[in-house]
């Protein structure tokens, strides 16, 4: 048991402070630990989110010494005995209240998003038929927990709020999960391109470096996303195959 | 004085609170039945304890075993609730199942494919074929995010970070709920027909527990407020394997996929403990060596199942007997190895999440070293009681609920894999039973300004007292005398220490403080919920008292047998008239000859079949 | 108590409250990539010492050529280090080309646009030249208006042209790393031999490992075991895809090394050791 230092933002959208805590700190403990701890003990009405508090519900994101972070999943130990831990709301978000965040532009992209639409052709009376490699792809996409992290550390939506432009990591994911699902027959390339901002992803990565699925957000989804784009609007060569044969897509 | 047309009103058909698996299948079929539906959630959407759920949904397909079918899912059921199930429920869940899987298929869902293309089954506790459809250990996320992306194209209004404080009722039936907005602290009436519930179970009253702060038991004290009957609270599933170490992360749960894919059991001798503690009524269907156990894990056909997947109550009496007789391991649970069984990489194509959750949260590498783990209170069984064809409530009209919830499908004990079921079956279940309900409705409903005024009241006073109770103190007093002597082994002295304890503590909470301004304050919330976490766990010990014998999920050290006469009543609780809690038996109604016929018929018969 | 008020919601350049060493990244690519420009360049201005034989100027097969210079479509003759006039598609340079115009000059357009375009490198410069942002959750040179890709930056989605032309360079490349098991016409190997055969494997898992390959290869099919091949093709850019990083640096810093030890050896600075004759 050791007593550590904390800083945590404690404030709404307009004004706040960081404020400092000392709490005794166990063996094992993970930061979210710690902020109930102080909530339990000290400030009854400090605002955090949390669910499962095994890393599968993706509702305690916050910011840690700066990173990005599940509270759940970061561990004490993995700080120096003496390090100030200091604990903010995602930034990219409007505050609430304390570390909770107005996060509901993200539920109002996932409506936007073209539903799924099996192919009829590929069922009989024992289900659907799709096989594990096809579906693997699809599988990685769909760990995703909605913690928001990639939302939060994308500069297209942290630094130049650009959401009216470009939807974002998770919802790029959850694109590509439909686009590569092996049933699914809706086109939604156009607008991945035109409302959904592919183009405004500048693959720095960051995304990827946050997610606590370890999904690889820009190598798996984002670019090949781009690339389809590029076979449908900028490949001159795809377009005149596209003429010769005739295929639409 | 408060006056209630400053309250903002919304007018919906059904409104559904909860939205986890059940809560979010309720919604779509309420919506795909033509009627405005309002869905109500304390959390954010996507984020309910159906998250949690990791090995997979049970369903008779016969994918990977075609002898498989309903009469043995049905058969299955049944043995694993110890003949306490509604048979009606039990027939309806088996029949439907494998339809409302292959749906969630047509909405988007990845199963784990088979060779030939098809969703995949796992083996698991209780169920005699490879019946689990699953997405490695995390098929409660597939089918939570499959059921919220399909849900909202369905012209459902969701209102998240909600609140359901008290059901209001014009005379008997039910004319709306009475919330709040947990980021503002405002109040909001739901002018409905019918209410579902789906608020899952309450585990949050224990210490030791894989439930998250959302189960509070919220559902059972509205229903119960409301006049509605709770039956089989007694019966409280431990699950055998929670984590134990460390202590932040006690009772968080360790996948039943552990020991379905060949984990073993081992106390701290190195003994495979289980193949000591097989009931005589399982041990026709029990592999009795280990190599025998070792075959069935390589799909020999032939071979009995190892010990390690006998049902849950089962393991966790056996856990919790070597623990107390010194075999446990360091920190106070047995060990559970998969290291020993499998190739690393399978491992962690398996069990991702499990390799994941151990190397972060206790620095375990589970395909090198054992896990350490213990019972942790995971699931009721018991819950709203409800009519089998419609999910409504017996004694509330316009009250429906479904999934953890409702009582009824899982008897004395849940199998696993059976709860992911459970909810896509009665959640569609109750979205029907509503519609047909509200389809006979005739007059219209008015909300009674005196049960607002006072419920919000009484709400509010717990932030303007001067001073009073801290909210965390009484919740960590009900953990501990629940834990203490609400536990896995049960004994009549103790259940009476419990329940004289939730009398003191319904004395403090009615005295607690929440320091702040209603503007998302937890410290609110929780005083706000320790009322429906004090129905609960009164229910539970009050049942549990009457029970005199044990079985499945209740296990009485003074009864420590089945008793044949028990198997005869369930125990249901409602308020009574001077606002005290009534418990007392009732009479379980016959089977219908023709399940009977299938429960009890023998697995020859049943896979010749002869019945 | 120490509390300190802050505006959580702004965005500063350079802003953040990373504790950690966010900036050795970029400045390390400031670096890696600086120093190399300023070689590559310096180097292709010299248009001498960028072959050797062992002195012989052999009109036979072999040699070894940098692939700084490679392919060579005119050569000048009568340069120190110079490769024979045989090695060129077209001969000599023809006579109204400026002086300071080397064989490199026509040839280093095409790896450059690769690496340029390249979906790493992107990174790896938008990070560390730009700023946008300079690290994870470090505040982002501010924009008028941020276009990303969408603005002037739009050529980056002809990557896959690039690509074509990589692949070609790669075969040529592949060929000189063969060549250079020659002197002479003569069979034998010395250590600019393994230098040079090292060059187009690292340039392969580099070229090989490009995201746009993995799309043409079977990435942008829906139904994967559909094509059994494609599936194996796919599956085997993946794993060099995963490090397309680590093989963008190691084939970069060895280009740069496999150009420095020819010069050197042809300027005479180092002996290559070898088993031919002489």
């Amino acid at each position: 048991m050791a007593l550590r230092t904390f800083k945590v933002y404690r404030g709404n959208d307009k004004a706040g402070e960081l404020k400092e805590y000392q709490v005794n700190v166990e063996e094992g403990m993970v930061v979210l630990d710690v902020l109930h701890r102080i909530q339990a003990d000290q400030e009854n009405d400090m605002a955090i989110r949390w669910n499962c508090k095994a890393g599968k519900c993706g509702s305690c994101s916050c910011e840690i010494n700066g990173k990005p972070k599940l509270s759940c999943m970061t561990r004490m130990n993995s700080y120096g005995p003496d390090e100030v831990i200091t604990v903010t709301p995602i930034k990219t978000f409007p505050v609430i209240k304390d570390l909770v965040t107005d996060v509901s532009w993200n539920y109002a992209q996932n409506k936007r998003i073209k539903p799924f639409q099996p192919d009829p052709k590929k069922k009989d009376e024992r289900g659907y038929y799709m096989m594990q490699e096809d579906v693997e792809r699809t599988q990685e996409f769909r760990k995703c927990i909605e913690c928001f992290l990639c939302q939060n550390v994308c500069h297209v939506l942290r630094d130049h709020d650009r959401k009216d432009a470009f939807v974002g990591p998770r919802f790029m994911i959850r694109l590509a999960s439909l686009e590569m699902h092996p049933l699914d027959i809706a086109d939604r390339i156009p607008e991945v391109r035109k409302d959904y901002g592919s183009g405004y992803c500048n693959i720095t990565r960051c995304c990827t470096d946050v997610c606590p699925e370890h999904i690889q957000i820009t190598d798996n989804a984002i670019i090949p996303l781009k690339e389809r784009v590029v076979d449908r609007y900028y490949d001159p060569i795809a377009w005149v195959a596209r003429k010769i044969t005739g295929d639409k897509k | 004085m408060l006056n209630i047309k400053e309250i903002q009103t919304i007018e919906q058909d059904v409104i559904v609170i909860g939205a986890g698996g059940a809560g979010l299948r309720a919604a779509i079929e309420s919506s795909a039945q033509g009627l405005r539906t309002g869905l109500v959630c304390k959390s954010l959407l996507g984020k309910a304890h159906t998250v949690m759920a990791e090995g997979g949904v049970a369903a008779a397909m016969g994918n990977v075993d075609k002898r498989d079918s309903w009469k043995f899912h049905f058969r299955d059921t049944m043995r694993g609730g110890k003949f306490l199930n509604d048979w009606l429920m039990v027939e309806h869940h088996a029949k439907e199942s494998p339809d409302r899987v292959r749906e969630l298929e047509e909405w988007g869902a990845v199963f784990d494919r088979t060779k030939e293309g098809l969703i995949s089954q796992r083996n698991f506790g209780g169920h005699r074929f490879p019946r689990l459809a699953h997405v490695g250990d995390r098929t409660g996320l597939e089918i939570i995010r499959t059921l919220q992306d399909h849900g909202i194209h369905q012209g459902m209004d969701i209102y998240m970070e909600v609140t359901a404080l008290e059901l209001l009722k014009d005379g008997d039936r039910i004319c709306g709920v009475l919330a709040y907005y947990r980021e503002t602290g405002r109040f909001v009436i739901f002018k409905c027909k019918a209410v579902i519930l789906a608020t899952g179970g309450g585990g949050k009253a224990w210490k030791i527990t894989s439930n998250s702060w959302e189960y509070t038991g919220d559902g059972y004290a509205l229903a119960y407020e409301a006049g509605a009957e709770l039956m089989d609270m007694e019966f409280t599933q431990f699950h055998p394997t929670g984590m134990v170490w460390p202590l932040s992360v006690k009772g968080i749960l360790v996948t039943e996929g552990v020991r379905g894919d060949g984990g073993i059991l081992l106390n701290n001798k190195g003994d495979r403990f289980m193949f000591k503690y097989i009931p005589e009524k399982f041990a026709p269907e029990t592999a009795d060596t280990v190599e025998e156990a070792n075959r069935w894990l390589k799909a020999d056909k032939n071979a009995r199942r190892p010990p390690e997947l006998l049902t849950r109550d089962v393991v966790a009496k056996a856990i919790n007997a070597e623990v107390k007789a010194g075999r446990g391991s360091p920190h106070g649970g047995v060990f559970l190895n998969i290291a020993t069984q499998l190739p690393g990489d399978i491992i962690k194509k398996k069990l991702p999440s499990m390799y994941h959750q151990f190397k972060e949260l206790a620095e375990v590498d589970i395909t090198k070293d054992p896990m350490e783990v213990g019972p942790t209170l995971h699931y009721f069984m018991g819950g709203v009681r409800v009519n089998p064809h419609t999910q409504e409530s017996t004694t509330v009209p316009g009250l429906f609920a479904a999934g953890e919830c409702s009582a009824g499908m899982n008897g004395a004990n849940r199998l696993g894999g059976n709860s992911l079921s459970d909810l896509l079956v009665f959640g569609r279940l109750a979205g029907i039973g509503a519609k047909e309900y509200i389809t006979k409705l005739s007059g219209s409903v008015n909300i009674n300004e005196d049960q607002v005024t006072t419920a919000i009241r009484k709400a509010t006073d717990i932030l303007n007292r001067e001073k009073g109770t801290n909210p965390y103190l009484i919740h960590e007093k009900l953990q501990e005398t629940m834990q203490d002597n609400v536990g896995i082994i049960r004994i009549e002295k103790e259940l009476e220490t419990a329940l004289s304890d939730i009398e003191k503590l319904k004395a403090e909470a009615a005295l607690v403080k929440a320091p702040g301004s209603s503007q998302y304050n937890p410290g609110w919330h929780e005083a706000l919920s320790l009322h429906s976490m004090l129905v609960t766990s009164e229910a539970v010990a009050r049942a549990a008292l009457i029970r005199q014998e044990s079985r499945g999920g209740h296990t009485r050290e003074d009864f420590p047998d089945e008793s044949k006469e028990w198997v005869k009543y369930n125990i249901v609780s409602k308020k009574g008239p001077d606002g005290k809690m009534i418990t007392e038996k009732l009479m379980k109604m016959d089977p219908p000859e023709h399940l009977r016929l299938i429960a009890d018929a023998s697995l020859e018969d049943l896979e010749a079949g002869k019945i | 108590m120490a509390n300190s008020s802050i505006n959580i919601r702004q965005s500063n350049y350079l802003g953040t409250l990373r504790a950690d060493n966010w900036w050795l990244y970029p400045a390390f690519v400031v670096f890696g990539f600086t120093s190399f420009v300023i070689y590559a360049t310096w180097a292709a201005f010299q248009g001498d010492n960028y072959y050797f034989d062992g002195g012989l100027m052999s009109e036979h097969f072999g040699g070894y050529l940098s692939p700084m210079y490679s392919p060579l479509v005119w050569v000048k003759s009568g340069v120190h280090g110079g490769a024979p006039l045989h090695h060129a598609w077209l001969g000599e340079m023809p006579a109204w080309m400026p002086a300071f115009v080397t064989p490199a000059f026509f040839i280093v357009g095409f790896p450059l646009a690769f690496r340029f375009t390249c979906y790493y490198y992107r990174k790896a410069y938008y990070r560390a030249f730009a700023g946008a942002p300079p690290a994870c959750a470090v505040g982002a040179v501010p924009q008028k208006e941020y276009k990303g890709e969408t603005g002037l930056l739009i050529f980056q989605n002809l990557h896959r042209y690039a690509l074509y032309f990589a692949i070609l360079v790669l075969f040529i490349l592949a060929y000189d790393a063969f060549m250079s098991f020659f002197r002479d016409g003569q069979l034998g190997v010395g250590v600019g031999s393994i230098v040079l055969l090292v060059n187009p494997i690292l340039l392969g898992a580099y070229t090989f490992g490009c995201h746009s390959f993995r799309h043409l290869v079977g990435g942008k099919m829906d139904c994967m075991s559909c094509s059994k091949g494609r599936l194996f093709a796919w599956k085997n850019v993946t794993k060099l895809n995963m490090n397309h990083e680590l093989w963008a640096w190691c084939s970069l810093v060895w280009v740069g090394f496999t150009d420095v030890y020819i010069r050197l050896t042809a300027m005479g600075v180092i002996h290559d050791f070898h088993t031919w004759a002489n």
